[in-house]
């Protein structure tokens, strides 16, 4: 974006076009009492080079994971992003992509749209996608709201093992929504269908992640039977990453599938701006939030793009909107979408695989190093809790001076987990880091 | 092919511009030309489940037309016997013929006093001269 200054000449032929004889003048109405006299306490301006440098200085006081080793996730991947991300979404016409008040006339953009669409039900097996929302939290709340009209009940249940922040902008939304919210307890770091099946009579919805918080594999498809059997719908939150190795949510009979969309395309970024994606079978269309692009014909019979359903959106459907999010996150989801046709079904599946493996490695290096998996009976995907003796916020701190993050302290939200740290292995990870982690863990 | 402006007689009338046709202890339930004009062209009709209960003031649907999505308002309380088939399959039925073939639902009246409360067509005529 140029930066236009104003000259001493433009500013004189604006005054002359209103009249008045100097920018002093503007300010004539303010009575003197309450005006500032001087000069701003202000340091002198510094010239470009010299400003340069100082930011430089502050932006080198940021460490992210392409400087030092890390071992985080918790629901922020670091994984690899090809080159190929940034240069499509540089392009001027994709970069500046907003809200599309008068969207027809951006067939493009439509049509990225549409192919993300296209993406996400393929990646879920779900029928409908809409074209994103603003985060993995935000979806799962859209999906109470789908589940509330379209079940007409008014409690939702959420396993305990779902994303705290997740879980958190649940029981945000819920109340002014008309909704309960019940936690269904973990057992030994993942579900117990039976409690769910429970918790789920009269419920409007059973959400639950998969794989979950402490990274291990949930029986997902009795978790959602046990949804199904009570007439709740069955939503599952899930890592798009995973979805090379495990089944699509459409595949064992969930309603709806939500999910962070971060890992698959976009940087950690300090945890955000991302994206969430909610797709869902095509009997909840209607209530979906939010923009759907659909494909059709203009009248001279060629393919076009345009936005459908949009009179349940807020612009025209005010407080009862699908949606009251402004927000738009086109431009990450777009990420997503260069992401994962870049990638493409077979490399998905190896990224995963590859994330699984080092996992493993991870796993054996660290219990060959001493320490206890805190959930050892447990399938896992990329992500494991590990205990570490003491408490992991400790351990944490100590590994940082080393330049090693090892990963997420449980004990901020478990009960019971002080000593527990949720370490998170992808493909960015080499067995030499997980090594140092090994040895700077077990010391 | 919609239909020309009227408002029959015979009906009793919500100010929310939706019609009853009572008939003992049961009504069928409409919108009327007023509405169906305002909306344009029905696209979708969100129809109750048979045996729902509807509450007289209260949506008991949705209709959608290419450019908006409005509430249908119970102009009488009771228990859903029937949902028109044909206006769910065909939407702009209601276009077409908002009173007869383009009815919503055909309820049991929990309260047949309700009806006293309803406008007859000349106080309906009124609200509609008054938007």
């Amino acid at each position: 974006m140029s930066y236009l200054s104003v000259t001493e000449a433009d500013r004189e032929a604006m005054l002359a076009a209103i009249g008045a004889a100097s920018v002093e003048d503007l300010f004539s109405d303010i009575p003197p009492g309450v005006r500032f006299e001087g000069d701003l306490a202000l340091e002198p301006a510094l010239s470009e080079q010299e400003l340069t440098a100082h930011l430089e200085s502050l932006a080198a006081q940021n460490v992210d994971a392409t400087r030092e080793v890390s071992f985080l996730g918790a629901g922020i991947y670091d994984h690899y992003v090809p080159a190929v991300v940034d240069a499509v979404l540089q392009r001027g016409e994709l970069l500046t992509a907003y809200t599309p008040y008068q969207p027809e006339l951006s067939q493009g953009i439509l049509q990225a749209i549409f192919e993300y669409q296209t993406v996400i039900c393929e990646l879920t097996g779900m029928d409908v996608s809409n074209a994103s929302g603003y985060d993995g939290t935000t979806v799962a709340a859209d999906a109470c709201y789908i589940a509330k009209h379209a079940t007409g009940r008014s409690k939702v249940v959420v396993t305990e093992a779902t994303n705290p922040q997740v879980r958190q902008v649940v029981k945000t939304y819920a109340p002014g929504f008309g909704l309960e919210v019940v936690e269904v307890p973990h057992e030994g770091g993942a579900t117990d269908p039976e409690a769910v099946r429970r918790a789920a009579v009269d419920a409007a919805c059973v959400i639950f992640q998969h794989p979950n918080a402490f990274g291990c594999l949930e029986p997902a498809p009795d978790l959602a039977a046990a949804a199904n059997d009570a007439e709740a719908i069955a939503v599952a939150h899930v890592d798009p990453m995973s979805l090379g190795v495990l089944e699509a949510p459409g595949n064992y009979d969930c309603g709806i599938a939500i999910g962070e969309g971060q890992g698959a395309g976009n940087y950690q970024s300090f945890a955000g701006p991302h994206y969430g994606f909610l797709a869902a079978r095509s009997e909840f269309t209607r209530r979906m939030p939010g923009r759907i692009v659909g494909e059709t014909v203009d009248a001279a019979g060629e393919r076009g793009y345009v936005l459908t359903l949009q009179t349940r959106e807020q612009h025209i459907r005010r407080e009862k909107a699908t949606s009251n999010i402004t927000t738009n996150q086109t431009l990450l989801a777009l990420a997503g979408l260069v992401y994962l046709s870049w990638l493409g079904p077979q490399s998905l599946q190896e990224v995963g695989e590859t994330c699984m493996s080092l996992a493993r490695y991870a796993q054996d290096r660290l219990t060959g190093a001493g320490l206890e998996l805190a959930f050892s009976e447990r399938t896992t995907f990329k992500e494991f809790a590990v205990r570490v003796g003491r408490n992991a916020k400790d351990v944490i701190r100590e590994a940082r001076a080393e330049g090693i993050h090892p990963g997420y302290a449980l004990g901020r939200d478990y009960a019971g987990l002080d000593d527990a740290i949720l370490v998170s292995v992808t493909e960015r990870r080499t067995t030499d880091e997980i090594d140092r982690l090994a040895a700077v863990l077990s010391r | 092919m919609s239909a020309t402006e009227s408002y029959p007689g015979e009906l009793k009338y919500h100010r929310e511009h939706d019609w009853a046709r009572i008939d003992g202890e049961e009504a069928v339930l409409g919108i009327t030309w007023f509405a169906q004009d305002a909306l344009g062209e029905l696209v979708h009709y969100e129809a109750p489940e048979g045996g729902a209960a509807v509450t007289k003031d209260q949506p008991y649907g949705e209709v959608e037309s290419v450019k908006a999505v409005s509430d249908v308002i119970a102009p009488l309380s009771g228990e859903v016997l029937e949902v028109n088939g044909k206006v769910v399959d065909a939407p702009e039925t209601v276009n077409e013929d908002p009173y007869g073939e383009g009815w919503l639902v055909r309820i049991r009246l929990s309260d047949p006093s309700e009806v006293q409360s309803l406008l007859d067509v000349e106080a309906y005529r009124q609200v509609v001269a008054e938007q």
